[in-house]
């Protein structure tokens, strides 16, 4: 297991950020109950460090994308990237996924108990073979891990977690969008991934298939413990699901938001509406 | 499948055509508006057909025909196949030969058969060379072409899920470019019939293309019109087995799905 001595005070010299508890704190009407009873220190814990990034940054040609990102993500976090489109959140995850090498900087993933690599990445698309069938499919998940009837068994229990288990013979293309997502995500999850993450997943679905998917994401989570990484562009998506928000902006971490708000959360609570006014106040601040 | 009304209508009306020209060209032939010398009526070439089967002739050169366009098919095949792979998957392999494979294919094989009879004579050679030639191509450039728009996308799905190379070849690569290369293939049937009817015709002493030409010499129009007949009966065979070859390893396309 790869853990990195976490020094604050070896970050570059930025303007001191104010924590999201003492943010909270102070706007807090008195007398209401403050939903930060029992804040958890995030990065000076003794709990395992899923990945951090040390002053990365990623550049295409003379365009940089990514800005020098410290970023230290605990195991079993839900954090949700947010950030303008073109802002580099794809080209963070790619770099989280080994699929992009970092320009500079250090970039340390923990590979799990197992020592393998399970850090899984779900796309936009689901991105199917459409040659094989949904089982199929979801052995992919196993390459490597498991074959013949073991990966066979292991494929259809988690096709039955994500409501699909009657489908495991069909071809992809009689799916429906939202069902082949499913498929995807039954694929990412089905060799219990340490990390898991996900861009813009649900980003093609309609609202009603979205919510949906959202819950079961949110129980898988919670089942499974991962750590979840979701880039979305749904600001109440990502205070409805995450632990944490983080804002990329002009390849920089410009807003770094704890929600730590209890399970299972209500959509449109007013708790919820305050933290999503706060990160849309960090994307569009500069314009007004 | 069953065999509705509605089914058997569908496949019926595309023969009502082919059966009415049919009844048409032999009144015509009967009736001398078509002259004999011009044109077999279907009834003499039926006739011919009895013949030569008994004969043991039209066998013969049937399977002699069939040898030869099989054995050239396999051999231009292959190597299509191997070159379209290898190109396909290695830049350098691309860059050392698809350059020149690309000039040769400008050149219509057909009009190396002066060349091929300089070197083989009319021997079995200058056949299956023709054939394999004329066969390389369209497979080549059709394994190349869907080696080339496999989805790149499944491909880096591929990578993330840590598939080896051979894996990703057999799961991802090779399915993805196998509609691209059915078309080759299918193309590649048409060639290959077209070549040995030409090359039969101009350097053989047995087989189809030699049956007709025979017949040409004797005036024996029915027979002549026979083997064009026995041609496009077995482009067709051919063409139906590739179909159905295609079918069953497409079944995944939506194209090919029934219901
Ligand atoms: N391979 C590449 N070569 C050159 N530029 C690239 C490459 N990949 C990404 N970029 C650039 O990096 C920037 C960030 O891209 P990225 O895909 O990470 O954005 P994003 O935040 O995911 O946007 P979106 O929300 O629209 O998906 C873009 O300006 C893009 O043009
Ligand atoms: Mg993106």
């Amino acid at each position: 297991m790869s853990v990195i001595a976490l020094d604050q005070q070896t970050k570059p010299a930025r303007p001191v950020k104010e924590t999201a508890e003492a943010r909270a704190l102070r706007e807090t009407p008195p007398g209401h109950w403050f939903p930060y009873a029992a804040p958890k220190p995030r990065d000076h814990d003794n709990r395992d460090i899923a990945f951090s990034f040390r002053g990365v940054s990623r550049k295409f040609g003379d365009k940089t994308v990514l800005d020098n990102i410290d970023l230290d993500v605990p195991a079993g976090q839900f954090i949700a990237v947010i950030g303008k489109s073109g802002c580099g959140k794809s080209t963070l995850l790619r770099l989280l996924t080994g699929l992009d090498k970092p320009t500079s900087g250090t970039l340390t993933v923990n590979k799990g108990i197992e020592g393998e690599n399970r850090t899984r990445i779900m796309f936009q698309e689901p991105r199917l073979l459409p040659w094989a069938r949904i089982a199929r499919n979801v052995e992919v998940g196993l390459t490597g891990i498991a074959k013949g009837t073991e990966a066979r068994e292991k494929s259809l229990a988690i096709l039955n977690d994500v409501g699909l288990a009657d489908r495991a013979e069909e071809w992809p293309s009689v799916l429906s969008g939202g069902q082949r997502q499913r498929v995807a995500l039954a694929r990412a999850l089905v060799a219990h991934p340490y990390i898991l993450a996900l861009d813009e997943p649900l980003g093609a679905l309609d609202a009603l298939t979205r919510i949906e998917m959202q819950h079961l994401l949110e129980s898988i989570w919670q089942q499974q413990a991962f750590t979840a990484v979701l880039v979305t562009h749904d600001v109440a998506e990502a205070v409805a699901l995450a632990d944490r928000v983080i804002v990329i902006d002009q390849g920089r971490i410009a807003l770094d938001l704890d929600i730590p708000l209890e399970r299972p959360r209500r959509h449109g609570s007013p708790e919820l509406a305050r933290l999503e006014g706060k990160i849309l106040d960090t994307l569009f601040g500069d314009q007004e | 499948m069953k065999f509705t009304a509605q089914s058997i209508l569908r496949n019926g009306t595309g023969w009502l055509l082919p059966a009415l020209i049919i009844l048409a060209w032999e009144i015509a032939a009967r009736t001398e508006l078509i002259s004999p010398n011009v044109m077999a009526a279907p009834s003499a070439v039926v006739e011919a057909f009895w013949r030569l089967l008994l004969s043991g002739e039209l066998v013969r050169n049937i399977g002699v025909s069939t040898a030869r366009a099989l054995s050239g098919f396999v051999i231009g095949g292959s190597i299509g196949l191997i070159f379209g792979l290898a190109n396909g998957l290695s830049g350098l392999s691309r860059n050392l030969t698809d350059t020149t494979l690309q000039m040769v294919r400008n050149i219509p094989h057909l009009a190396l058969i002066p060349l091929v009879i300089l070197w083989f004579g009319i021997d079995e050679e200058a056949k299956l060379f023709l054939v394999a030639l004329g066969v390389f191509f369209p497979i080549y450039v059709n394994t190349l072409l869907g080696i080339q728009s496999v989805d790149p996308q499944l491909v880096e799905m591929g990578r993330v899920y840590g598939m080896s190379r051979t894996t990703l070849f057999f799961r991802v690569i090779l399915p993805g470019a196998l509609p691209a290369i059915f078309v080759g293939l299918r193309y590649a049937l048409g060639i290959m019939w077209l070549t040995l009817i030409v090359a039969e015709t101009i350097a053989a002493s047995s087989g189809l293309g030699y049956m007709a030409m025979q017949a040409r010499e004797f005036l024996l129009i029915d027979v002549v019109v026979l083997s064009i007949l026995i041609y496009a009966l077995l482009g067709k065979l051919a063409d139906s087995f590739a179909r159905l070859l295609e079918r069953l390893t497409l079944q995944w396309h939506p194209a090919f799905q029934t219901a």
